[in-house]
């Protein structure tokens, strides 16, 4: 008779003295019952501990502003440098390490509606006194005048830097084209759509096709324009105005539009007649839009008190951020890092937020780094769970949000209660097919 | 120059390939693939093909990660024609192994307090005997350790291990008890009133007893909160068993039946006559395929849970006092005074083969009567209880050689026992989590999904009423007369019920019409004869 039986010494699992214990797998799926149940409960505890750790807001930037902050822009040339403009006219240049001031000028007598760099690292700045001014915060006191300044007939709002060429456009009631090579202070060419003659709120220049140049308006277009030819190349009407126009860095066909309506759309440049995605969670006019370094996200703010952030391809927005005190937010962006926030608000501060709320900045270990991504990888797994849906996201907003945001639901809701039945007692001829929501807010184009 | 080779022609090494993930995918496949073909939406097709190219690659890897187990399984096979594994006796047994095995094969005579019940902890390590008559007492059985011992001085039914060596509970005359290592009482749980079989989910950390008045009662152990009360109104159970799979429980009760119980229910899921006679002890296997059962009728059945279908019956001397089954898929059955152990019967059952004639081991057979058997977890270790003590015998093959250590670890220290507890907790499983398919968690609702995509679509037809009735059936249960005959409108005369009755008089007359047509047709001699219906 052959006979073995099962024999583990105990020698083989800990080695005598040492304390090191051995891990011995079996990855059988009979030894592991309940799988399926107890990764979804491990994904469970996953999302509520992302939520446990959310806690977006980091500080703000120095003292801010004394008045609000109605624009912002990045220094290319830097990953921790920007630029804000107030409205009493005050220039500030901010460092993130430090979250301290860098440089700080009294640059205009109005509103400063626009900020831009150069590639020389100097700052364009315009406003609403009809001025544009170009300052080299860099290597000058706070003091020193402006190192050029151009006088326009109107007032600006808003000012954009060719990508490759030293030239800048800057927006009043029509687009006018700087050179900043030649010391003339008339612009080299104007663009207008012929027949508009509505103020332009913001203009963009596309950073791969860099002489299309985009604006909208306060007639509620949409505007491309091409510098080669000098014409506006395709006009686009939406339902309201829409404020702030900017490109995707990785995909520059594609673009953002923060409309009145409370939306924000994206749009592929080539093909208008409906929008990408459209971005539905704001109670109030969405005031500034922008994409994230990566092209996957955007950061908008608006008139409601609050900074969303979103993914390109999903509707609702991902996070909100708000502060107890943060007013009307006019400007926000993403650090050129991709990992955080920026968030110019009416009550002169300028926050600096997380982008990923839960995100830690500090150096993680290897276990605790895989871990994060095996629980990303979990919640990502089981995310249409109803109970995961739910709990990434609920978010504790202000009360004021929150019943604006009701408010608005039952007024949609009755808009398209009233249109259904108009359709429902429409003889069959006379009915139009039903408009997708992303094509609904388009009035008219143009070529 | 290589040519290209057709689809049809495999070369060998494809089909090795092909094989091998076959051989993997038995064991480490988690279902079907989800084919792509139909997929119109490119990106959700891409995506889907790179989640089964990566669920393809995961078997394959598990496959290939077997060749880091270190530990083979015990065996014990006849050499000539003549030999016979049940006639080894356990002595042989302990002189042909090692000296560390053979110690694990003892007996401890303990006559007064008998008889016996035990139960090892998850990971085989310790040991929790507790005598009829009140003798309560835990070991580590392999150092030979004692840990506690109680004398309680009233009747104990059954004791349990908790999830961990730290506590157990045990079913005494009136109330279920837990005590720690130390044997320090901490819970009286006084809701579970006269238990008599208590049953432990680990994974969900719901202490379960079968009570005498017939209620199956679950505590949460973690919260010590009750979680349910079930009637099983068949009287006194007779036997409780846990699906290991699903978690959940089996009762046996004296009219035969074994009833299926989730606490999520207050019936039970299924119930089956398994037996003729009182159901006496009940076992199923580590996947929750197959359950065993004997009865007072002297048969132990083999049943597949999954199509509850009766495999294999066979008859006993003695009606089989106690069951189980190992990791391995032997089982064990206590009668009268003998255990029996049976190699391959569910194996068989599984292959849709012969039964197996033949027991693999036998022992007792000395005047001690079997009350309960238990097979000792990474062990090949039977433990056995009777009324004059408890027997650790030696089944070669029986236990799983290669444990999981995340799972249960036999070799587990302090520290790990402590961190197991925690991550235990972390995952603890809800009690309405207990489905029959222990998978339905996370599978697409796909019928509330198309419901809901039918009612949120604006542009649907409401379902025409008068359009089904006019349409569907003729004769006596047309939907029109069904319709009309329906009981539970009363009185009430709405459009809808106008319609359908001018709609059968309509009928009535077309067909009183088509037979003076008939009639007409036939003339008037022959027109006697015509049929209505015709």
């Amino acid at each position: 008779m052959k006979i073995k039986a099962l024999s583990r010494p105990v020698a083989s699992q800990q080695a005598p003295g040492s304390a090191v214990v051995r891990q011995s797998r079996n990855l059988d799926p009979a030894q592991h019952p309940f799988e399926r149940a107890r990764e979804y409960t491990r994904a469970l505890n996953a999302i509520k501990m992302e939520r446990m750790f959310a806690a977006p807001f980091l500080g703000q930037m120095g003292d801010g502003h004394v008045d609000g902050v109605y624009s912002m822009a990045k220094d290319p040339g830097s990953l921790e440098r920007f630029a804000s403009g107030s409205g009493d006219g005050v220039v500030k240049v901010w460092d993130l390490a430090t979250r301290g001031e860098v440089f700080q000028t009294q640059a205009h007598e109005g509103i400063v509606k626009g900020l831009s760099w150069t590639h020389d690292r100097k700052l364009l700045s315009c406003a609403s006194d009809k001025t544009i001014k170009l300052w080299d915060p860099y290597n000058s006191s706070a003091d020193a005048p402006p190192a050029a300044s151009w006088l326009g007939t109107s007032a600006f709002t808003s000012v954009a830097h060719h990508y490759t060429q030293p030239a800048f456009a800057a927006s009043s009631s029509q687009i006018s084209i700087y050179d900043l090579s030649r010391s003339s202070s008339t612009p080299t060419q104007t663009l207008q759509w012929p027949t508009s003659v509505d103020t332009i709120t913001s203009i963009a220049f596309n950073p791969s096709e860099t002489s299309v140049l985009g604006s909208t308006a306060l007639d509620r277009s949409v505007i491309l324009y091409d510098l080669r030819t000098s014409t506006p190349v395709h006009k686009l009407i939406l339902k309201l105005a829409s404020n702030k126009l900017c490109f995707n860095m990785m995909e520059p066909m594609n673009f953002a539009v923060a409309n009145e309506d409370h939306n924000a759309y994206l749009f592929d440049m080539r093909k208008t007649d409906r929008a990408l995605n459209v971005l539905k969670d704001h109670v109030a006019a969405v005031m500034d839009v922008e994409f994230s370094p990566t092209g996957e996200e955007l950061v908008t703010a608006s008139y409601d008190r609050t900074v969303r952030l979103w993914s390109r391809s999903k509707g609702a927005s991902l996070d909100i951020y708000f502060g107890k005190r943060q007013q009307r937010v006019f400007s926000s962006m993403f650090t050129p890092d991709n990992k955080y926030v920026l968030s110019g608000s009416d009550d002169g501060n300028i926050r600096l937020w997380r982008a990923k709320a839960s995100d830690r900045s500090g150096i993680k270990s290897a276990r605790q780094r895989s871990k994060l991504e095996y629980d990303q990888a979990l919640i990502k797994r089981y995310s249409h769970m109803p109970e995961i849906r739910r709990i990434k996201r609920q978010r504790h907003v202000p009360k004021s949000i929150k019943k604006a945001g009701e408010i608005k639901r039952e007024e949609l809701a009755a808009i398209k209660r009233r249109e259904e039945n108009v359709r429902k007692h429409t003889s069959k001829k006379n009915l139009k097919p039903r408009q997708s929501e992303r094509e609904k807010m388009i009035l008219a184009r143009e070529q | 120059m290589v040519h290209p080779t057709s689809k049809a022609v495999m070369s060998a090494e494809e089909r090795a390939e092909k094989q091998r993930y076959a051989q993997a995918e038995k064991t480490y496949g988690r279902g079907k693939a989800v084919s792509s073909k139909g997929v119109h939406d490119k990106k959700l097709r891409a995506n889907l093909k790179a989640q089964e190219a990566k669920q393809k690659q995961a078997i394959l890897q598990a496959k290939d990660a077997e060749i880091l187990l270190e530990h083979e399984a015990g065996f014990l096979e006849p050499e000539g024609e003549i030999e016979r594994t049940y006639k080894v006796r356990q002595d042989e047994i302990q002189e042909s192994v090692g000296i560390e095995t053979a110690k694990k094969g003892f007996e401890l005579r303990l006559n007064d307090f008998g008889p016996y019940r035990m139960d090892y902890t998850r990971n085989g390590r310790d040991l929790l005997l507790a005598g009829r008559k009140g003798h309560v007492a835990t070991m580590d059985w392999r150092d030979g350790k004692l840990g506690c011992e109680l004398n309680l001085n009233e009747t104990v039914r059954d004791a349990r291990w908790l999830h961990n060596n730290q506590f157990f509970a045990v079913a005494q005359k009136k109330y279920v008890y837990i005590y720690d290592h130390q044997g320090v009482e901490l819970h009286c749980l006084s809701k579970h009133l006269e238990p008599l079989f208590l049953e432990f989910l680990p994974y969900h950390f719901l202490l379960a007893s079968a009570q005498i008045s017939g209620y199956l009662k679950y505590t949460d152990t973690s919260t010590g909160q009750t979680v349910a009360e079930l009637p099983t109104r068949l009287g006194r159970p007779t036997a409780l068993c846990q699906n290991p799979s699903n978690a959940i429980l089996h009762v046996g009760h004296q009219n035969g039946t074994v009833t299926l119980w989730s606490p999520n229910s207050q019936t039970n899921l299924v119930k089956a006559q398994v037996h003729n006679g009182p159901v006496r002890s009940l076992a199923i296997d580590r996947l929750g395929r197959y359950m065993v059962s004997t009865g007072q009728d002297q048969k132990m059945n083999i049943w597949d849970i999954r199509m509850f279908k009766e495999v294999h019956s066979y008859s006993c001397y003695q009606p089989g006092a106690s069951l189980s089954i190992s990791d391995r898929g032997l089982t064990a059955v206590g009668w009268g005074t003998q255990v029996s152990v049976w190699r391959g019967l569910l194996d068989a059952a599984q292959a849709d083969h012969e039964k197996v004639q033949s027991p693999y081991m036998a022992w007792g057979g000395d005047g001690q009567r079997i009350e309960n058997l238990r097979w000792c977890p990474y062990e090949d270790v039977l433990g056995v209880g009777h009324d004059q003590g408890f027997a650790s015998l030696i089944v070669p093959g029986a236990g799983e050689p290669n444990f999981d250590s995340l799972e249960a670890n036999p070799y587990e220290n302090v520290k790990q026992r402590q961190e197991a507890e925690v991550h235990s907790l972390l995952t603890k499983l809800q009690p309405d989590m207990i489905s029959l398919d222990p998978n339905v968690i996370g599978r697409l609702d796909t019928i509330n999904d198309k419901k809901m995509r039918e009612v949120k679509d604006l542009d649907r037809r409401p379902e025409e009423h008068m359009e089904k009735i006019k349409n569907r059936g003729r004769g006596r249960n047309s939907a029109l007369r069904k319709y009309l005959r329906k009981k539970g409108r009363g009185n009430v005369i709405d459009e809808k019920r106008l319609k359908a009755e001018a709609l059968r008089k309509d009928h009535a007359e077309r067909r009183k019409g088509q037979l003076q047509q008939a009639r007409d047709d036939l003339g008037p001699a022959l027109g006697r004869f015509a049929k209505r219906d015709a």
